[in-house]
Order: structure tokens, then C-alpha cells, then sequence
């Protein structure tokens, strides 16, 4: 039977991509599991390691290293994560809105922007928009590694280093729960000095080993600030995994729905054909008699 | 009860340790340091070596740390070790094996290169044996 043949191949087409949806959901699921281990175990690393980096803001040093100096600003560097493949919803969408609201707040003042982006999407999204992009770095894959983070980062340093760069952020996605991932726009250089009142007013200063304290707080800084962008990539990961299931979760329901409704239609077509062939036939038996 | 302060040992990787302890002892890059509560605040970098802690019962226990830093606070202790793990966990024939490779390496002198990792190595692999024999002398 010939009818509704264009209903049943959409009906099967969508059943196809209905299974292709619901694979991807289950595969987001368990590597959001692993994802969020992952940024559970850095965690206390990054906490322990900002805490030094805000106390060091705080202290009365003699030396004063550049990472704790306010400069007067000429021009800002952002650095932008993004996860490297599509199909998580609004996720990078979101992270680029934040960053270019920020963005705008300082080229209205004049300040000109400098991109360091981690990703692809990212990659692709500011080509496209434009900006000043000084340094990039994609493909990480499910496990991101440390050096493969220190190229985009080290360039963003040394810029800062040479004054060419008056203030460094940080953009990123923070894991709320599953349903939740929220944009975030974080200053990481200089150091803002943390809300700790009673250290602020105390007088106090570290005791050096060795006494060359511009050395070691170049090291433990540049450190610190290496753990921030991998802390920010890999929950970025796992919101990216996050934001996928639920996409996926939303496209297989929606792919049910669609089928439904298909379903309906055709078999509504199925039966009007089968009625109308019937009284054909009745009304011709009754013609001939 | 003897006088406490708080100290943390993590990870890049994880937490090792947090709680209330008496002493703690590590090797820093100008020497040996003993905390005590009370320290002023001070920083240094740590070099490959046992980290010595005393809890507050009077119990000792020894990690091992590759490296890092050391922060003292007035309350606490943070110890931002590279990788850190438990000094039961340290394997003695893997270190051993390692020193041996490392050796051989320096001897040959093969080229300049390796010739600093090969003495990075051998430093992290005495220190890792020095831990675990620190650890028997204890238990005896």
C-alpha cells in the first residue's frame, strides 16, 4: 500500500537519530562522571594554592613582584576556555556572551583586548566575531594535561611580564550541578587580594628560604596561576559533558514526541485510505446491482 | 595536651592529608625545617624528600614529597607538594630500580640533556629510598 510511504521514512530517519541521541546521552553521562572526578581531585590543589597566592597579595613585603602590582591599564588580556566539540547546548555560547559583555566594558573605555582561547569552539567563534587572538590551543581531549595548557598561558605571561598586558582574566564555566554551568569572568593577574580583614590590618611579612624572594614568588605565582587555567579546563570538561547529556537527554525526548505525533498522522492517513476504498467498493457493488 | 596547629598536605592530584599535628618536618631548599605551632609565617620551596608530621596524639607519620612548596601561617601549615604520596605507598624496588637507571645514565654522560634529567632522577629516587628506610628505622 502506497500511502503515507514519505511519513514512514521520516518516522524511521528520526527513530535513527533518536538512537544516535540517546548513545551520545549515555556515553556524556559516564564521562561526566569521570570529568567530575577529575576536577574533585585538583580541587583541594587550586583551593590550597590560591589561599597562599591571596596571603602573598596580602603581606607587607619589601619586594613588590609584579604579579601583585596595580598598573594603570592599557590593555587587558582575556583567557577564554571553551570545550572543543559541539552539541552541549548553550554552554559555549554562554561563556562568550560573558566574555564579550566584559569585553565591551573596557574597549568602551578605550582599553584594547587580547585573546589567549583554549579550544576550538572558541577558535571558531572569534574568528568568525573577530578579535585579537595571541595565543590558542585545542584538542585536549577527556584527560588534559598541564603542558599542553603551558604554551597558550606562558604567552599571556610573558606579555604581562612585558608590560604589554596590564591585567589578565580568566573565563570560564563553573559546575554547579548538572543542570546548572555558569559563566563565569575571573581576574587572575594581578593578584586580587583576598577579604580577610584581620590579616590586612596585622603587619606582617614571610620569611624567605631562600632569600631571594622575587625568585620564589615568580615560581610559586606562575605555578598558581597554571593550576587556576587547568582547574578552569577541566571543569569546563565536565560541564561540557553535563551540558551534553542534558542536550542529548532533551533531543532523544523531543525525537519520542516527534515519532508520536508521526505515528498518528500516518496511521490517521492509513485508515482514511482504508475507508475510502471501502465505499469505492460499496458504492460500485451498488451501481452494478 | 601539647600545643597543636593545622596542616594540609595536597596534591596536584589529590589531598593527602589534613588535621591537627604537633610537628612538622620537611626539607626545604636552604635545609632541614622543623615547625613547631607558633612559627612565623614563612615560605619555601621544598626539594625532593621525606615530610615528617607528628599528630597530636604523639603518632608520627611520613609522607613522601617530589618537590614543592611550604607555607606556615600562624594556624596552619599548607604543604603544596608536586605529587605527594603516603611513604608506606613509596615502592622500595621501583626506587631502587630507578636510582640504578639513573646511575647508569650518568655514567655514560651520553649528552647534556639527559645529563640533568638523569641527576633529577637520581635525586627523587634517593630521596624516595631515604623515606622508606627512614620508615623501617621506626617501625623497629
Amino acid at each position: 500500500m502506497a500511502v503515507g510511504k514519505e511519513i514512514r521514512t521520516k518516522i524511521s530517519s528520526i527513530g535513527s537519530t533518536q538512537k544516535i541521541t540517546s548513545a551520545m546521552e549515555m556515553v556524556a553521562a559516564s564521562k561526566m562522571r569521570k570529568a567530575q572526578d577529575r576536577m574533585q581531585a585538583g580541587k583541594p590543589y587550586a583551593q590550597h594554592i590560591r589561599s597562599v597566592a591571596s596571603h602573598i597579595a596580602l603581606s607587607n613585603s619589601e619586594v613588590q613582584h609584579a604579579y601583585m602590582e596595580q598598573r594603570e591599564i592599557k590593555r587587558v588580556g582575556y583567557i577564554i576556555v571553551s570545550s572543543d566539540r559541539g552539541l552541549c547546548g548553550g554552554l559555549n555560547i554562554n561563556t562568550f556572551k560573558a566574555a564579550i559583555r566584559s569585553m565591551k566594558e573596557w574597549s568602551d573605555q578605550g582599553v584594547e583586548v587580547d585573546l589567549a582561547l583554549i579550544g576550538g569552539k572558541a577558535q571558531g567563534f572569534f574568528n568568525s566575531v573577530g578579535g585579537n587572538v595571541i595565543a590558542s590551543t585545542r584538542d585536549l581531549g577527556d584527560a588534559p594535561h598541564i603542558e599542553d595548557l603551558i604554551g597558550a598561558v606562558k604567552t599571556m605571561l610573558d606579555a604581562y611580564d612585558e608590560q604589554r598586558l596590564d591585567r589578565i582574566y580568566l573565563v570560564s564555566n563553573k559546575f554547579v550541578n548538572t543542570m546548572t554551568q555558569q559563566p563565569e569572568v575571573e581576574q587572575i593577574l594581578p593578584l586580587p587580594p583576598a577579604e580577610d580583614e584581620a590579616m590586612q590590618k596585622a603587619h606582617w611579612d614571610y620569611i624567605y628560604e631562600p632569600d631571594d624572594a622575587n625568585e620564589l614568588l615568580t615560581e610559586l605565582l606562575g605555578r598558581f596561576i597554571e593550576s587556576q587555567v587547568y582547574q578552569a579546563v577541566v571543569e569546563n570538561l565536565a560541564c561540557e559533558q553535563a551540558a551534553r547529556m542534558i542536550a542529548m537527554k532533551n533531543a532523544t525526548e523531543n525525537a519520542g514526541d516527534l515519532i508520536e505525533e508521526l505515528q498518528l498522522i500516518y496511521n490517521k492517513a492509513r485508515q482514511a485510505a482504508i475507508t475510502q476504498e471501502l465505499s469505492e467498493i460499496v458504492s460500485g457493488a451498488a451501481a452494478v446491482s | 595536651m601539647a600545643m597543636t596547629v593545622h596542616c594540609d598536605i595536597v596534591s596536584a592530584e589529590e589531598e593527602i592529608f589534613s588535621g591537627l599535628v604537633e610537628v612538622v618536618s620537611a626539607t626545604g631548599t636552604s635545609g632541614e625545617l622543623g615547625i613547631y605551632p607558633g612559627h612565623s609565617p614563612l615560605l619555601t620551596k621544598l626539594v625532593p624528600g621525606p615530610v615528617r608530621i607528628t599528630l597530636a596524639g604523639g603518632e608520627q607519620q611520613i609522607f613522601y614529597a617530589s618537590g614543592g612548596f611550604l607555607e606556615v601561617q600562624s594556624r596552619t601549615v599548607s604543604i603544596l607538594a608536586d605529587t605527594a604520596v603516603r611513604a608506606d605507598d613509596v615502592d622500595e624496588a621501583a626506587a631502587l630500580e630507578a636510582q640504578k637507571l639513573a646511575e647508569q645514565e650518568l655514567a655514560q654522560k651520553s649528552s647534556d640533556v639527559n645529563y640533568t634529567k638523569a641527576a633529577a632522577q637520581l635525586a627523587e629516587a634517593a630521596a624516595q629510598l631515604r623515606t622508606v628506610q627512614e620508615i623501617r628505622k621506626k617501625m623497629r
